[in-house]
């Protein structure tokens, strides 16, 4: 028993002796609450929708003004018809539309039986659910409030369609989600560590003083990974087709041209942080901590991104992984080719190449 | 030009100095020896020959190239073998030199004579794993994956530490014979013994070098008398010798005492003062020192208080 | 109790490989034992037997009157121990260490206080017991971890390769104070891979692929293999066994 005390006590002189432990006992919990709590969040706010209200009048007028005024729903754009509306999908500038119909004022109080139709990007299915609820709640809600005491009450229905996603499989958030966030993964992570380990093992010396360049010598260990990530990235999207059906819409090139860019983009991120330890123990949990929690939490995988505090969405768009999954959906779901994903494409492109510089200057041809 | 050259480099590492200006000239074809402990600084001057390292201060150069601003060129023209034989555990012994050659630019096939006689003790295990070989062959493996492009100057960081006295023993017979070729061997170890074996030793302690000499010069230089006494009781008798006058330092040496005495003395006089201690039995006769012997010497020094 | 140390065909595998290949041999109280080998040769697995830190494969190993399976607890409490890296926290004082170590082998609050300021005393750290023990220079780190490890006044101590690396005059004075501390009884158990130290052991055994090939006082086995050192009868061995068939 006393030997315990005497242990606890001498752990508490390492901790406390030991200012980077003592930094990410404090730092980091401290950090992920934060990204966690305001992260997370299944609320869906500021959601861009686009409104359809070919003979606007009162009633559609004040339906409209209360969708807005909920919080849930910012206008994205008032759209002449329903091809704008698909256009605007297809675009990624909104999650929802709400189509009015010709006369709705007519339709509800006269014949007693409005029906507004709410078409939801459903490739994002749990998104699309609560998006929907919330508007059909606001308007149930109306036709409540303006059905007092009235017989028959009249009613409005709401026609629901899911876009993209009929079945509302999940899946179609899932495969594409997973294959960012493993390709991130696996390609950083493992490049991490197969460099860490040449320089643990001490063989790293043995290459340093051969006259291989450093550039090539880089180009060498990380060459493997980025074929292994292809083929992932490959049996994944195989996967996803023969198990849980989800489609490529879109062109296979263009799919594999982002892709490259993505994984060129991890592997670079796996270069720069074997550039800041020796250890591959330390490369390891850099690349969890690093990357995959803001990566999961911040890349519009599993939370929406718009429903974050703007701070959080300001530092998602510094994540790869965001823009890569957007493409993704976008080119896999969707069906939309370059026109529509040429701002990810870009993006991409110059953080891989920047990355990829900046970890390759990092690359220390001598021992500290 | 000479093979390696080192002026007044200095490393500091957290506040500790790893060199402390140390200067060593090793010309074309000599085999020169880094003899010291741990911490004396060897792997650091190692480090910076190689250019894995950068100097605080000083220069140094390799086959006359700088150290710093050439370190391509010499990159290209040294072997180097780090301490701990680094190779790749789960490639064979033919996969690591394969792998090695084809790092440098060259075949096996092209510089096979050079290696040809280390390489046919290890042949027979050439499909093993080098993290099964053991750690004999491992150092021969080593060596050959050195020397398969051809260097002109060989660096070996404590290439026989710990392993066992025979591999030790051929492992020089095999550096007598690259000598030969004309390369320029630098090899660092704490094994005093070996220095008898090197054309050329600087004795190095604490990031600076005490001596630097043929091994000959450096015993030839030693001024006192030195006894070897061998008794029954060597432990008390160690204690007896240090309470005497004339003893300038004693030290157990295996079954022996070496003693260091302050002025020369005849055999039969110590015999005597020892006798009336209580010892008798004892083999005493002068001999020569050994470099571990010099070693011990240089650095008895104030801050280093030896038991007296 | 007859023997300090006795082994019966002690055995570890690790897979397929075999690193200590069923060794028998006894230690006798109060003696001082060099347990020799090249690196790779089985000395630090055996070591770790036989103080309860690795499960023999087979076999059998009693250290203190004590089976090293059945009773590891005793086995800990009678045995000291000193690895090639010292065992120090480099992070806490001379003071601290002195006092971790009493807490661990369970003495009580008044001896550790005790025995600290003796020991403080004795190796002349009292003017450094508050400085961190990664400042001090190696030769006081060893003699402190020594000390350490006999803190408890132990019956065995086992030293695993403890003056590798070291300079010659340290690895004297720390053999110097082996043989000082062997007076009172302990019992050491020493590994090495100088063979020189061999000479100031009362007994060794030379150790070689995972078996013993020599055991016998020094004197004994330069005779018996015709070797002017400890050195030499390593390679007589060797020169012995290439010409078997």
């Amino acid at each position: 028993m006393r030997q315990t005390g005497i242990i606890i006590l001498k752990e508490f002189f390492h901790i406390l002796r030991d200012g980077r432990t003592l930094l990410m006992l404090f730092g980091l919990p401290v950090v992920q609450i934060l990204l966690f709590g305001f992260a997370i969040t299944t609320d869906v706010v500021n959601t861009r929708i686009a409104i359809v209200d070919p003979s606007p009048d009162p009633v559609s007028g004040e339906i409209r003004q209360r969708l807005l005024a909920s919080g849930f729903f910012l206008l994205e754009e008032r759209s002449p018809d329903i091809a704008s509306v698909e256009r605007a999908f297809r675009e990624n500038r909104i999650k929802m539309a709400v189509v009015f119909p010709q006369g709705v004022q007519e339709n509800f109080f006269r014949d007693g039986n409005a029906q507004i139709q709410l078409i939801a990007d459903a490739s994002e299915p749990n998104t699309a659910t609560t998006l929907v609820n919330h508007a059909q709640a606001i308007i149930m809600d109306y036709a409540q409030q303006k059905t007092r005491g009235d017989s028959p009450p009249p009613g409005i229905q709401t026609e629901i369609r899911m876009q993209y996603n009929l079945e509302m499989k999940s899946a179609y958030l899932f495969v594409p989600g997973v294959m960012t966030i493993v390709l991130m993964l696996i390609c950083a992570m493992m490049t991490s560590i197969a460099i860490t380990r040449e320089k643990e093992r001490g063989t790293m010396e043995l290459l340093l003083v051969s006259p291989v360049k450093p550039a090539f010598l880089i180009l060498g260990k990380v060459t493997p990974y980025f074929i292994l990530g292809m083929i992932i990235a490959a049996v994944t999207l195989l996967l996803g087709f023969f198990v849980f059906d989800v489609p490529v819409r879109g062109s296979t090139g263009l799919l594999s041209a982002i892709t490259v860019l993505f994984v060129l983009t991890s592997l670079g991120l796996g270069i720069f942080i074997s550039t800041r330890t020796d250890s591959q123990m330390v490369a390891m949990m850099l690349s969890m901590v690093v990357l995959m929690l803001p990566g999961i939490l911040l890349s519009g995988f599993l939370f929406p991104v718009e429903s974050m505090p703007a701070a959080l969405q300001f530092l998602s768009q510094a994540i790869p992984a965001r823009w890569y999954l957007s493409a993704l959906k976008s080119v896999m779901l969707k069906g939309t080719g370059i026109e529509t994903i040429w701002k990810e494409a870009l993006i991409l492109a110059g953080m891989c190449i920047f990355i990829l510089y900046l970890g390759i200057k990092n690359f220390k041809i001598r021992l500290s | 030009m000479y093979g390696i050259e080192a002026d007044a480099l200095y490393k500091n590492y957290n506040g500790a100095n790893a060199l402390d200006g140390v200067s060593v000239t090793v010309p074309h074809g000599q085999l020169f020896g880094l003899i010291g402990p741990d911490g004396a600084g060897k792997t650091s001057l190692i480090r910076i020959f190689t250019t894995l390292l950068l100097p605080d201060a000083g220069k140094a150069r390799v086959e006359g190239f700088d150290t710093q601003r050439d370190y391509a060129q010499i990159r290209s023209v040294i072997g180097y073998m780090p301490g701990k034989f680094s190779l790749y555990e789960d490639l064979s012994v033919e996969e690591n030199l394969h792998f090695f050659a084809r790092l440098f630019g060259t075949r096996i096939e092209d510089n096979f004579a050079m290696i040809r006689d280390i390489y046919l003790q290890i042949e027979p295990f050439r499909k093993r794993r080098a993290g099964k070989l053991s750690g004999g062959m491992k150092q021969k493996l080593a060596l050959c994956c050195a020397l398969i492009h051809r260097p002109k100057v060989l660096l070996l960081d404590e290439p026989t530490t710990g392993v066992d006295p025979v591999s030790r023993k051929e492992f020089w017979d095999i550096l007598g014979r690259l000598k030969s070729q004309g390369i320029t061997i630098l090899v660092a170890t704490p094994y005093m013994d070996e220095a008898a074996r090197c054309d050329q030793i600087a004795l190095m302690h604490k990031g600076r070098i005490l001596e630097s000499a043929p091994p000959a010069a450096i015993i030839a230089a030693w001024k006192r008398p030195l006894i070897a006494i061998r008794s029954g009781a060597p432990h008390s008798l160690l204690h007896a010798l240090r309470r005497q006058p004339w003893t300038h330092s004693v030290y157990s040496f295996g079954y022996a005492l070496h003693l260091t005495l302050t002025h020369l003395m005849k055999p039969s006089e110590i015999t005597d003062i020892l006798y009336a201690e209580g010892f008798n039995d004892l083999e005493v006769e002068k001999i020569e020192p050994s470099i571990e012997d010099c070693f011990m010497e240089l650095i008895r020094t104030p801050e280093f208080p030896a038991p007296e | 109790m007859p023997h300090a140390i006795h082994t019966e065909a002690l055995t570890k595998r690790f897979g397929n490989f075999t690193a200590v290949n069923g060794i028998t041999f006894d230690v006798m109280e109060g003696e001082i034992f060099g347990f020799l080998g090249a690196n790779g040769a089985g000395k630090t697995t055996a070591i770790k037997m036989l103080t309860g830190l690795s499960m023999p494969s087979s076999g059998i190993a009693e250290v203190g009157g004590f089976d090293v399976c059945r009773h590891a607890e005793q086995v800990k409490r009678n045995i000291g121990y000193m690895s090639q890296r010292f065992s120090l926290y480099d992070d806490l004082t001379v003071a601290e260490n002195i006092e971790f170590y009493g807490g661990i082998y369970g003495l009580g609050f008044r001896e550790i206080r005790q025995k600290r300021n003796a020991l403080l005393a004795e190796l002349t750290l009292e003017a450094v017991q508050n400085t961190l023990v990664r400042s001090l220079p190696l030769g006081w780190k060893q003699r402190l971890a020594f000390s350490i490890a006999i803190l408890h006044k132990p019956r065995i101590v086992f030293l695993d390769e403890p003056t590798s690396g070291v300079d010659p005059i340290t690895r004297r004075q720390f053999w110097e104070t082996i043989s000082d501390t062997a007076s009172t009884g302990i019992t050491f158990f020493v590994t090495t891979h100088y063979m020189d130290e061999a000479e100031y052991c009362n007994r060794i055994s030379i150790m070689s692929e995972g078996r013993i090939v020599a055991l016998d006082r020094p004197a004994a086995l330069k005779a018996q293999f015709q070797a002017t050192s400890t050195e030499d009868i390593f390679l007589q061995i060797a020169r012995g066994k290439k010409e078997k068939p």
